[in-house]
């Protein structure tokens, strides 16, 4: 890798603001991403601000929800008592994410704002807008097995890797950040982006921008909930395709529904069209495979990721009927 | 306390000893390639080519030689030229069977990521950063990646053009192409991608010239004496000037087989700097440089009669190799000799693409192979409406039908029977898609497996220390099997000396000659050496012992539990430390050479056999393949350990279950530039793949190979076990994939 400063900062006016003056620095944390693309040449910060001091690893309750710290770790978030109890399904989808280990290192802000995995990008050789705009996706005519079905665009067709994203965004998470002009708060849906022209954009944060908290509503999504993920091993790979579903159920019928899929965007892909559908039905396995239709519409494949458009539904079916626990 | 047991029933062979160098593997204290601490030691990283074919036409190396810490950058232009390259020096031409990649000789590109420059730095982190400072230019020419579009360039490789008795060569028993004439026939297709080496241990090497002609290395090589010649030839010097040392390598499968650019790459650093230079290859060059199970297309045609029997097969293979090497490997061998069909035709051929040269890779050729027999046989099986156990025995042969000789042993017949016992076969039905658990769907299959119980010529050292131990050495490696346990239990059983008395060093090519550790051979070849050299030790023993003894013969002497004595209890007896004080205070010492016998190679046919059981569910809405139990069982002749030749056939079937499902290198032909560099990106088993592992040997000796009785382990442990699962998927869905690694979008869109 490239040789770069080091500091560590103990407050977050400090980080943010050696952040937002110095473009060529970057923030770590867990680092379980940023080091793999520091050493593969992919980023090449000159500066690394260690954020870890900063007091943001809380997990508290609130009167409407749980206020999780940017700096949680991973696997903490994961075996939490409240999160296990009120937010099941970012438990679940913590714990498909990853291996031990990495979790034990990773945070959960750090866990949001990984960078894609895609071949291309990981490799300076190749072309990549993300990487290198104007250079080319590499991925568009090339090796596009693990890419996108929805929200692409011709200049990246590349997906976002987290498995906790997937979770979040179907929960109605909200991300609190604390930046120069002071802070703000994002829906969670409106925190990572689609490519468009912009593909080396991931999120729409801004420079010097600081993740320090992202907050889940309360809701009554506890029971009924199950992530899926699809791999093609056991443990410790990124998902081909994953589903994070939700089910409010009164006996058999349907009274609210969440439904999100990971692997298949440049973002964590909120279904709201497929949980309308479901919400008044009975929770029967045609119940989910209309909402799959639904939720399949607007899917395009390329040459190599065709069986994500007959996969991903099949993931949709399977993870309501895990949810629901219909046989 | 367990060795004195073991000795009192007279056998430390069979006992499940633990590893001798367990301990140190375990704690950290075994040494491998990349962690000796030699004084002044500095480190160095490739600049690897970004094009796959072509020529450099200019490197920029001003940047990289400014950087902190840099020693020097050395490329083509200011290399100091290997006096071994000049001799076939015309870059155009490679000759003809090959010759490994010239490191650093001229401008020229064969493969992507091939080594164009080293750069050297006092800390590695400095030598990785300039390396990337180092700009090259290049003018690219057209390459040829893509294996579909140049599969009909494949050709007979050229030792079989020039050796009519060459394995390579065509083969032909009874009608060629006889399966025609049968009522039931079948034709099938099989490909898999290249599988890329990716032991923990990542290759690397410290290369110290310690005079001007005097060259040491710490390498992560199978071969130490292999490797030493081809050093010595590589630099013109005498082969004693060169030592290599592998005392430990963390897992090798054939990676270690070959000696690769970077290696020569080290070498030259060291010289031009006169420094020793450490290279650890990063993961992602271990995709790029340092051999791969190649890419290989195979085509079975097999016919049948209804009632099952097996009219003849013809079976293709075109693997594939680099420009500049012609990689070869047995993949057609278990189709001549498996089965007791009249009509057998087999075709090798190879096809050279602008990657780089392929290498063995467990089980190599005969796993490629296994998984397009093996799945063809089970088709057939589905064909003519038989179970594919009783379709196998049906065309189970008790002699070999290609050399027409009889087999030294072959209890394969037994492992078929454990094994499906073991695993349950019963519960297998015959139609596919019957067995199903909620949303899983559950199968059984089998693949069989084969290798030659191979065996080489080798030497082995043993002397008695002052302290009454043991020394044995012999220049083999140990990449993992328990070389070194097998070893210390066969000298024990024929020293009559308990295990921890004994202690044997590998892995230093000042050691007596051994071949390199492949082809499931090492116990066989060096097993051989060392109970060979410890018997003369013994008997020369027994001479000491009968001119100290007064009346006593020295046959009459006998060693037992570290002493040598007359059979009946009671009569004199000496310690081992006595001995060596009767033999004027010296070490008492041997060094013996041992040979496979002629005659018995001669009349018999001699080969290791294994069968592999797999229980698989597929999942029927996402296409996951889940492995959930393995049953694999080995005749393999006298099992030296059960413990670690256990940990071999466990190893073997998760090598199996990774071939099967998880391996395979993408190339992107645009580039012609590898796409999975990382294992993110290539996957390979993780513990939650592996399933329960049964392992079941029948442990009967096969005398005609060694005295010993052994057959060998490593190979037979992977070949058949892909066929296995990929038979077992079929059983569960009904799908037949026949293309490697069936990941769950095939079986999705199957």
């Amino acid at each position: 890798m490239n040789p770069f400063q080091y500091v560590r900062a103990t407050k977050a006016k400090a980080a943010i603001d050696a952040r937002a003056g110095d473009a060529t620095s970057q923030f770590i944390a867990g680092g379980t991403n940023l080091l793999d693309l520091m050493k593969r040449g992919v980023m090449t910060p000159q500066r690394l601000i260690d954020i870890n001091k900063l007091p943001f690893d809380k997990i508290e309750r609130q009167s409407n929800g749980l206020r999780i710290g940017a700096l949680a770790l991973n696997s903490t978030t994961a075996e939490d008592k409240q999160v296990l109890e009120r937010a099941p399904l970012l438990a679940q989808a913590l714990n498909a994410g990853a291996s031990a280990q990495l979790r034990n290192m990773a945070t959960v802000g750090g866990n949001m704002l990984q960078r894609t995995r895609c071949s291309y990008f990981y490799d300076p050789a190749m072309p990549c807008n993300k990487r290198e705009p104007g250079s080319g996706c590499g991925a568009l005519e090339g090796y596009n097995r693990m890419h996108a079905i929805f929200g692409f665009s011709d200049k990246c067709i590349a997906v976002h890797p987290s498995d906790m994203s997937v979770a979040l965004v179907a929960l109605d998470a909200a991300v609190l950040v604390s930046g120069p002009k002071g802070e703000r708060r994002l829906a969670f849906g409106d925190l990572h982006r689609l490519p468009g022209d912009e593909p080396q954009r991931d999120t729409n944060l801004e420079a010097g921008e600081l993740i320090t908290a992202v907050e889940v509503p309360d809701s009554p999504f506890t029971k009924h909930v199950h992530y899926l993920k699809v791999r093609e091993r056991a443990s410790y790979a990124f998902a081909l395709v994953s589903v994070a579903a939700a089910l409010s159920l009164d006996g058999n019928t349907i009274k609210d529904a969440r439904l999100a899929m990971g692997g298949v965007a440049h973002k964590p892909w909120r279904l709201t069209e497929a949980e309308k559908s479901l919400i008044g039905k009975p929770a029967t396995e045609a119940t989910f495979q209309e909402a799959a239709r639904v939720a399949m519409q607007g899917a395009k494949a390329f040459k190599h990721n065709q069986y994500k458009l007959k996969l991903a539904p099949n993931a949709i079916v399977q993870a309501l009927k895990n949810a629901a626990a219909v046989s | 306390m367990n060795n004195i047991a073991a000795l009192q029933d007279g056998k430390a062979v069979g006992d499940r000893m633990s590893r001798v160098d367990g301990r140190l593997k375990v704690t950290g204290g075994a040494k491998y390639s990349a962690e000796y601490e030699l004084p002044g030691l500095v480190h160095s990283a490739l600049v690897g080519s970004t094009i796959a074919k072509g020529r450099i036409t200019s490197i920029d190396t001003k940047a990289a030689e400014r950087a902190p810490g840099v020693l020097a950058v050395i490329t083509h232009l200011n290399s100091p030229k290997v006096p071994g390259f000049a001799a076939k020096s015309n870059p155009d031409e490679p000759p003809a069977i090959g010759q490994p990649l010239r490191v650093f000789h001229d401008e020229k590109i064969y493969f992507n990521d091939q080594p164009v420059a080293i750069v050297v730095a006092d800390t590695l982190e400095r030598a990785r950063h300039a390396a990337r400072l180092v700009k090259v230019q290049y003018v690219a020419e057209q390459h040829q990646t893509n294996f579909e579009a140049n599969k009909s360039k494949g050709f007979l490789p050229t030792q079989a053009k020039r050796n009519p008795k060459s394995a390579q060569n065509d083969y032909t028993r009874g009608q060629a192409d006889g399966y025609q004439a049968a009522p039931v026939k079948l034709e099938a297709e099989y490909v898999h991608e290249s599988e890329m080496h990716n032991p923990m241990e990542l290759q690397s090497i410290i290369a110290h010239w310690e005079a001007a002609d005097q060259l040491t290395v710490y390498d992560k090589v199978q071969a130490v004496k292999g490797t030493q010649r081809a050093f010595a030839k590589d630099w013109g010097l005498p082969e004693q000037n060169v030592k290599v040392i592998a005392t430990f390598v963390g897992g090798a499968f054939g990676n270690g087989l070959h000696n690769w650019p970077h290696e020569t790459a080290a070498i030259i650093a060291a010289k031009v700097t006169g420094k020793p230079v450490k290279l650890m290859l990063t993961r992602e060059q271990m995709f790029t440089m340092v051999g791969y199970r190649p890419k290989t297309w195979q085509r079975i045609q097999m016919g049948a009669t209804k009632d099952g029997k097996l009219v003849g097969i013809t079976h293709e293979s075109v693997g594939q190799t680099s420009t500049y090497e012609e990689f070869t490997e047995s993949t057609v061998q278990q189709t001549r000799m498996m089965y007791a069909a009249p009509n057998v035709s087999t075709r090798y051929r190879i096809l050279g693409l602008d990657v780089s040269t392929p290498i063995w890779m467990r089980g190599p050729g005969e796993a490629t192979g296994a998984f397009a027999l093996e799945s063809a046989i089970d088709e057939m099986a589905h064909l003519v409406g038989l179970d594919p156990l009783e379709f196998r025995l049906r065309n189970y042969t008790d002699s070999d039908p290609e050399k027409n000789k009889p087999w030294s042993t072959k209890y394969l017949k037994e492992c078929f029977q454990a094994g499906a016992e073991r695993i349950g076969w019963s519960k297998r039905q015959l139609q596919p898609g019957q067995l199903r658990e909620g949303d899983w769907l559950i199968g059984y299959g089998m693949g069989v497996g084969t290798f030659g119980a191979n065996r080489g010529t080798a030497k082995a050292r043993a002397a008695l220390l002052a302290d009454g131990s043991v020394l044995l050495q012999s220049a083999t490696t140990d990449i993992g099997p328990g070389t070194g346990t097998a070893m210390v239990q066969i000298a024990s059983d024929a020293l009559g000396l308990p295990t921890d008395k004994i202690r044997f060093e590998l892995g230093n090519s000042l050691f007596p000659q051994a071949p390199s550790q492949g082809g499931s051979s090492t116990v066989n070849t060096v097993g051989s050496a060392v109970n060979d050299a410890c018997l003369a030790l013994k008997k020369k023993l027994q001479e000491l012992g009968g001119a100290a003894f007064a009346n006593v013969q020295p046959e009459q002497l006998t060693l037992s539990g570290g002493q040598l004595g007359l059979k009946a209890n009671g009569g004199p007896r000496m310690s081992f430390a006595d001995l060596r004080k009767a033999n004027n205070g010296q070490d008492v010492e041997v060094t013996t050479e041992s040979k496979p016998s002629g005659d018995a190679r001669q009349n018999y046919s001699m080969y290791s056999f294994s069968v592999h059981f797999a229980e698989v569910r597929v999942h029927a809405m996402t296409g996951e393949v889940r492995v959930t139990k393995m049953v694999s069982c080995a005749d393999a002749g006298t099992i030296v350990n059960q413990k670690t030749a256990g940990s071999q056939m466990i190893g073997g079937a998760i090598g199996g279950i990774g071939m099967a499902l998880h391996e395979g290198a993408v190339m992107d032909d645009r580039f012609g530039r590898y796409v999975t560099k990382d294992l993110a990106d290539y996957h390979v088993p993780v513990h939650a793949d592996a399933p329960p592992v049964e392992v079941y040997f029948v442990n009967k000796p096969d005398p005609l190979v060694d005295a010993l009785g052994t057959k060998g382990i490593g190979e037979i442990a992977i070949i058949g076990v892909a066929p296995a699962i990929t038979n077992a998927i079929f059983n569960a869905t009904g799908k037949r994939i026949r293309e490697l690694p069936v990941t769950p979008d095939k079986v999705l869109l199957a």
